[in-house]
């Protein structure tokens, strides 16, 4: 069943130097149990996407389009209404564990918060169920910790207090935007387990925002590629890693170094991301790629469906392989 | 290999941590950021130095340029003992080192011109030189690492991120260094950014001969770019070897579980292999464990380990690893790459 329908989302945002176009009409879909990885470099419009339909986007940003969830509008919805959705129906984890949670407030009164706003929980049930989750996500001795402040916890032990705040009232899905870009390697691959355990065990469908291509490829169903606040391909995470159409996709595997191969020189991809106030009229990537075509300057492509994979690109899949 | 630029041997970097509520007169904690640290670096050669963060591996860095304290050890730069010396002989040696840092925007002063902050080491090492001189050379550098020479009157935040990368790299080579030291240059950067800076360093260290000390976090960057790599974990070293000869045979317990860690961009690949996670984290430097530093998290630790520090060990022409069971290693953390 789908959980989460966004059809042509756009996100505006006015500035002292003029309107930026953050996401211009993104369209994507996320089943129950699903994981989709939204993968794109700063500024490609991949948070702004999820924020916009959590209703968290900043007072200057305007939200254009449809995020369907279970039917019902999150854009156009009531902030009370929109409350009970969130953290309830759909949770979020955010970037920084170190600036995301209150320093002057107790573990136990950040969790707590949730549970007795929510479900109505007395403060006591409320604690022992923070506790429980903390539990869960495998932060020892969770029933002592639990009255800590954020301080006293590492980088990682913060992620994961932000993963079982998440958690706490078992939302059926989970947008994650970049949990483990702050963290180690190490920590990386502990937290990404963890990740895999609740997937399993609640059944909750997850978007994962990031940049790293290797950890969509160990855990995402799904990917949605994005440049320039448009949706570059999307397809299956196998088949968007083993034949990728669109140039972007293709110089952007590239460009990651990999410690299993031999590789003299990197291939990159000229130039840099664009300034989004000022995109192209065409294709926002044309300024960057390599078989760039007239109509390309001109003409912005849309995203369509070729052998099971969705791409917007005016290039021919022979050209582009 | 020619002859070693930089001889580092068991460098120490301690700081001084006052406890919390102690009175002013009671000695303070010792954190033992780089505990003992030994290594060379060759002429014309890249080391690369990975590790976690809290492992020592800037503060090492550091130490060696001047902006941290040399607690103990030496540090040689061609016989000449850089501990100890004095502001005015450690500055003539600042031509001869010079560092790119990990924040790009932040390295620069947002109120100098680019133009002028490329100058501003080549004015201070050699004031001998005519305006219209540095003028050139600031320009030929700009051109060198890729910056168009008529942006020369833009302040940094007219920049990108990568530009900013490019003009902290022209900085430090404008007055010719001999060794480059590089604190996580790529880290802050977009993949499609970072492989231009990498690449650039590359070719740079190639054309100058540079010898270079690459640090980062990201153990695909270091290989690719680096002839050696060493391990560090809490301020000691690991492990040491040739690069390729590090990721297809590390016998360090710590460096296979960063090996399996490190996320392959292949799902074929990536959901097959063997992966081992290792539990917690890493210990405070405050009251480090003792005997061997990484017994705490490591699946191979035995009893002697909490006794005993272990010896670095030479089981390769450049292969050294101070782990005292390695050889039973490879059987206890398979490794599929």
């Amino acid at each position: 069943m789908t959980l989460l329908q966004v059809n042509d989302l756009k996100v505006k945002f006015r500035t002292g130097d003029g309107i930026v176009n953050a996401v211009n009409g993104v369209s994507f879909s996320v089943n129950e149990g699903e994981t989709l990885a939204i993968v794109g470099e700063s500024g490609s419009g991949k948070s702004q996407t999820a924020f916009a339909a959590m209703g968290l986007l900043a007072r200057n940003g305007a939200a254009e389009g449809e995020a369907l969830y279970k039917g019902k509008n999150l854009l156009t919805m009531r902030p009370s209404e929109l409350n009970k959705i969130r953290s309830r129906e759909i949770a979020m984890i955010f970037q920084d564990p170190m600036t995301s949670l209150n320093p002057y407030m107790r573990i136990s009164d950040q969790m707590a918060e949730v549970l007795t706003l929510h479900e109505g929980m007395s403060k006591k049930e409320a604690v022992a169920e923070a506790a429980r989750m903390l539990d869960a996500v495998r932060i020892p001795d969770a029933k002592a910790r639990v009255t800590m402040y954020p301080h006293e916890f590492s980088g990682g032990m913060r992620q994961r207090i932000m993963i079982a705040m998440a958690l706490l009232c078992r939302p059926k899905l989970l947008i994650a935007d970049e949990p483990t870009t702050a963290l180690d390697v190490t920590v990386q691959a502990q937290i990404m387990d963890l990740f895999g355990d609740i997937r399993r065990d609640f059944g909750t469908g997850v978007i994962l925002i990031t940049h790293d291509l290797g950890v969509v490829a160990g855990f995402c169903d799904r990917t949605l590629v994005m440049y320039g606040g448009q949706v570059m391909e999307q397809a299956t995470t196998s088949d968007l890693f083993e034949r990728p159409t669109h140039p972007y996709t293709k110089g952007l595997l590239k460009a990651v170094p990999r410690f299993d191969r031999e590789e003299e020189v990197l291939q990159t991809i000229a130039g840099e991301p664009p300034d989004m106030s000022r995109l192209p009229a065409g294709c926002p990537f044309s300024p960057r790629c390599s078989i760039v075509k007239e109509r390309c300057w001109t003409d912005r492509p849309v995203l369509q469906k070729e052998i099971g994979h969705c791409r917007a690109c005016h290039a021919d899949l022979q050209e582009v392989a | 290999m020619s002859k070693a630029i930089l001889n580092v041997s068991d460098l120490r970097v301690t700081f001084d941590v006052p406890k919390p509520g102690a009175w002013p007169w009671t000695p303070p904690r010792k954190l033992h950021a780089v505990g003992g640290m030994s290594f060379d670096v060759m002429e014309g050669e890249c080391l690369g130095l990975v590790g976690e963060s809290g492992s020592g591996k800037s503060t090492a860095a550091r130490a060696i340029i001047g902006l941290a304290p040399i607690s103990g050890g030496s540090v040689k730069f061609e016989g000449q003992e850089l501990a100890g010396l004095a502001g005015g002989q450690r500055r003539k040696l600042g031509s001869e080192i010079q560092m790119v840092f990990q924040d790009p925007l932040a390295a620069l002063n947002p109120r100098m011109t680019v133009g002028d902050i490329i100058a501003e080491p080549l004015v201070t090492h050699d004031s001998s030189l005519s305006r219209k001189e540095v003028r050139k050379r600031v320009q030929a550098m700009m051109e060198r690492v890729g910056l168009l020479p008529n942006l020369v009157n833009r302040y940094p935040h007219e920049f990108s991120g990568g530009q900013c990368q490019r003009i902290g790299i022209a900085r430090a080579l404008i007055v010719k260094p001999r060794l480059l030291i590089c604190d996580e240059p790529v880290s802050a950067l977009d993949v499609s950014v970072q492989a231009q800076v990498v690449n650039l360093l590359k070719e740079l260290q190639r054309d100058l001969g540079l010898s270079m000390i690459f640090i980062a976090h990201d153990l695909s960057v270091v290989k690719h770019i680096s002839d050696r790599i060493a391990v560090m974990y809490l301020g000691k070293m690991m492990e040491e070897a040739p690069s390729s000869e590090l990721v297809s045979n590390p016998a360090h317990p710590y460096t296979r579980a960063l090996i399996s860690a490190v996320p392959v961009p292949d799902p074929k690949l990536e959901k097959t292999r063997p992966r081992m996670v290792i539990e917690g984290e890493l210990p405070s430097p405050l009251s480090p464990p003792s005997g061997c530093v990484f017994r705490t998290r490591c699946p191979m630790a035995q009893e002697s380990c909490a006794r005993e520090v272990p010896a670095k060990e030479h089981i390769g022409s450049q292969h050294e690893v101070a782990c005292p069971f390695h050889a039973r290693s490879a059987e206890a953390m398979p490794l599929a790459v």
